[in-house]
């Protein structure tokens, strides 16, 4: 895995501890040439003895098109079965071209096709089909157990702020003398001219620092 | 990738945010102030009335088209996990070659301060400043020596970058195979095909009305033309972002073009905005640019020369000296591929709090930028409209066309489309004219990196950008360049060398694009 300097988790959100080997192609016995097969794959296990639950699985694809996954999962009583949760998830609809080929993708619980429970090795199947690309592979691979926060609460605080709650004024019980509020209205107004004034004036992008802008050559960094 | 859902909340979430901070958030509020004092808002239904308040008084129509703007402006939301760079775009070899064109245009900029022992930005002196100020309308009088400045590059230079670019990861052989294109650009980037194209410009069709085509037998064009005009009417009393971009894709008529474009750009020219053009106005008079001069010198080598535009020259720099104070524009960046050189305060080099982008709106102007400006003057008289008009239009628009990103509206992906649809629609004529060593793309990449401004006539480019802002999207202009590839085909393959088929194709000033456009799209046998 190439990725090593990968985004770095969200307070509150770290991925499963694994270590991805590197990608292995498929290779036919005997053949002295290494050719290229358009399938390779990714064995991924959990720390010795150590079964997890996932929720959520992202990466950065690099020229892989199609996306199988498939899980060995603690048997309810019994040997640890390998079972396919994903088959053929599409990542480059075109496969001869760029689309989708260095986008960042999530694999939710929901997308599987089985339980993701107990999980103790995940195996991503790859598949290329257009010989154009000289290598493909998956990165920054991450492994996010459930109970954590779900990354679209990892965004900005601001995000969660969005809807606040409804909270009606309470406006019954006691209301303000009309005639009050009609001589306060004059300074609410003068008051909405200078924030908006001030509004104007913010948006007035300064670029100079200090009032100066004297300037001899481009930085290169 | 996202899931749908969650793509849907992080937009809402965006635009909401970016809203907030906007003056009409403030109108909005205000009027809802307002409203209170309104016999038919009753406190027991306070805020269903207020609702209908805004929604009668037309605010609601303001709040739509500034979401429908926000929408058209920013992409769709990234994954969470990708970086930001990944925003401006995701292929990383796209990415390299952006900044290490960018270098060079830093250096030779950089250079020419050198050569000429002149600062990139200095305070004029206030004597200066007057003499500017008096003569800020006709700027157009002043004959500076500019022998000394040099375009920092032209079209021509970067096609030459773009030919070279190269996806690391793809089997670039040196043998010639079917993994090589037979045209000049060489990354596998996904471009639509005539099917593809015929759904996306349906509007486009043979039996749909559109303006810039009168050659109909059966009816009168007049019939389609006063109901069109009379829709139009309609589409502007409704004040209505989205209807406007709908309706144009058939073709603005001429009255009402103004009006529409500034509704579909979303550009009101409110008081605030003539104020900010105004603060823009005195930085020009306070600080003197190096750009300044690359300004003047490319209106001079262009603008000033065009049978249509030269009338213009005097707003061409109001225009553009405006332009490049605004550092709103720097906001483009966060979608862009390109990013705005950067500098330090003199005497402060390092220093992270004297750092500080230039030119300040991040845009350092190529030979030909002005023309991007050229064809608004026939519709804007009010500089500050003018002004807002064309920032927009860069902002969505012409920023694609000078930087290289996988965007399908990109200037990579322009040249791709042509050459693709070139050379699967006219397979002799591609092979006839590589033959020879008149590459095709040679010849259109300076129509389609200006947008095709400066070499139609007014009214037809005027069409074709209908089309563009219709459409929210570049891509028809790489299928008209090849339309007048088409149109001019049976002289070309009778050519043979690149100056004989630049010749033949020297002159589009009496070409009509519609009819071209139709053709291409519409009844060629596919």
């Amino acid at each position: 895995m190439s990725g090593a300097a990968g985004p770095p988790a969200g307070p509150g959100r770290s991925p499963l501890p694994c270590a991805p080997r590197p990608a292995a192609a498929l290779q036919l016995s005997g053949g002295a040439e290494p050719a290229r097969p358009g399938v390779a794959v990714i064995d991924l296990r959990l720390p010795r003895g150590a079964a997890a639950d996932v929720q959520e699985i992202v990466f950065r694809n690099f020229y892989t098109a199609f996306l199988s996954v498939r899980v060995q999962r603690l048997g309810p009583a019994g040997p640890r079965r390998w079972v396919t949760c994903l088959r053929d998830y599409c990542l480059m609809p075109c496969p001869h071209t760029e689309e989708g080929s260095q986008d960042y993708f999530s694999l939710r619980r929901h997308q599987m096709l089985c339980d993701m429970d107990q999980v103790t090795a995940v195996r991503f199947i790859l598949r290329q089909p257009s010989p154009v690309w000289l290598h493909f592979t998956i990165e920054e691979l991450q492994i996010f157990p459930p109970g954590q926060k779900s990354p679209q609460k990892d965004f900005p605080s601001w995000l969660s702020q969005l809807t606040p709650p409804e909270q009606p004024a309470s406006l019954h019980g006691e209301l303000p003398d009309p005639e009050k509020v009609s001589t306060e209205v004059q300074q609410m107004w003068v008051l909405t001219e200078v924030i908006r004034a001030r509004q104007a004036a913010a948006r007035i992008g300064r670029f100079d620092v200090d009032g100066c802008y004297d300037i001899n050559l481009l930085s290169y960094t | 990738m996202l899931d749908p859902d969650s793509g849907l909340s992080l937009t809402i979430a965006r635009i909401v945010q970016r809203l907030k901070g906007s003056s009409l958030h403030s109108q909005l509020e205000r009027q809802a102030r307002v409203s209170l004092h309104k016999p038919e808002i009753k406190l027991e239904s306070l805020k269903e009335d207020i609702k209908n308040f805004l929604k009668t008084s037309g605010w609601e129509k303001k709040l739509q088209n500034a979401v429908y703007s926000e929408l058209n402006v920013f992409p769709s939301p990234c994954h969470p996990a990708a970086p930001p760079e990944h925003m401006k775009e995701p292929l990383a070899y796209m990415r390299k070659a952006q900044g290490s064109w960018e270098k060079r245009i830093l250096k030779s900029l950089n250079s020419m301060c050198t050569e000429l022992s002149i600062p990139l930005a200095q305070k004029r002196p206030l004597t200066e400043q007057k003499e500017l100020l008096n003569k800020w309308n006709e700027m157009g009088t002043d004959e500076p020596d500019l022998s000394l400045f040099r375009p920092v590059y032209a079209p021509k230079d970067f096609l030459e970058v773009l030919m070279n670019l190269r996806n690391p990861n793809y089997e670039n052989g040196e043998q010639p195979s079917f993994r090589n294109h037979l045209g000049l650009i060489q990354v596998p980037l996904k471009v639509k095909d005539i099917p593809e194209l015929k759904e996306d410009f349906s509007e486009l069709g043979l039996n749909i009305g559109q303006l810039g085509i009168d050659d109909s037998a059966q009816v009168p064009p007049e019939f389609f033309e006063n109901e069109h005009v009379r829709v139009g009417q309609k589409v502007l009393a409704e004040q209505d972002s989205a209807a406007a971009q709908q309706y144009v894709r058939q073709g603005c008529p001429t009255a009402l073009r103004p009006e529409l474009w500034a509704l579909i750009l979303n550009i009101s020219n409110q008081p605030e905005d003539i104020l900010y053009y105004e603060q823009l106005k005195s930085n020009v008079i306070q600080y003197d640019l190096l750009v300044d001069s690359l300004i003047y010198k490319d209106v001079k080598l262009t603008a000033s020369n065009d049978d249509y535009y030269f009338v213009f020259e005097d707003y061409l720099y109001q225009v553009l000296l405006c332009f490049s104070r605004d550092t709103s524009v720097l906001e483009h960046f966060t979608y862009s591929s390109a990013t705005p050189p950067k500098s330090y305060i003199r005497g402060k080099l390092g220093m992270e709090e004297y750092a500080v982008f230039y030119p300040p709106n991040g845009v350092i102007p190529f030979h030909g930028f002005s023309m991007y400006v050229a064809p608004l003057c026939f519709l804007y008289h009010e500089p500050s409209k003018l002004y807002q008009i064309f920032r927009e239009m860069y902002v969505r628009f012409f920023f694609r066309l000078h930087s290289i990103s996988s965007h399908p509206s990109g200037i990579v992906s322009l040249c791709l489309l042509f050459e693709t649809l070139l050379q699967t629609h006219l397979p002799q004529l591609f092979y006839h004219l590589r033959e020879i060593g008149a590459q095709p793309l040679r010849i259109s990449f300076k129509w389609m990196v200006r947008a095709f401004s400066g070499y139609l006539a007014t009214d037809q480019l005027l069409l074709l950008w209908d089309r563009i802002l219709g459409y929210n999207s570049l891509e028809i202009l790489a299928v008209l360049a090849a339309a007048v590839f088409a149109f001019r085909a049976v002289n070309l393959m009778e050519v043979t060398s690149l100056a004989a088929a630049e010749a033949v194709l020297a002159d589009l000033s009496t070409l009509k694009v519609m009819p071209l456009l139709q053709i291409f799209l519409f009844a060629t046998v596919t």
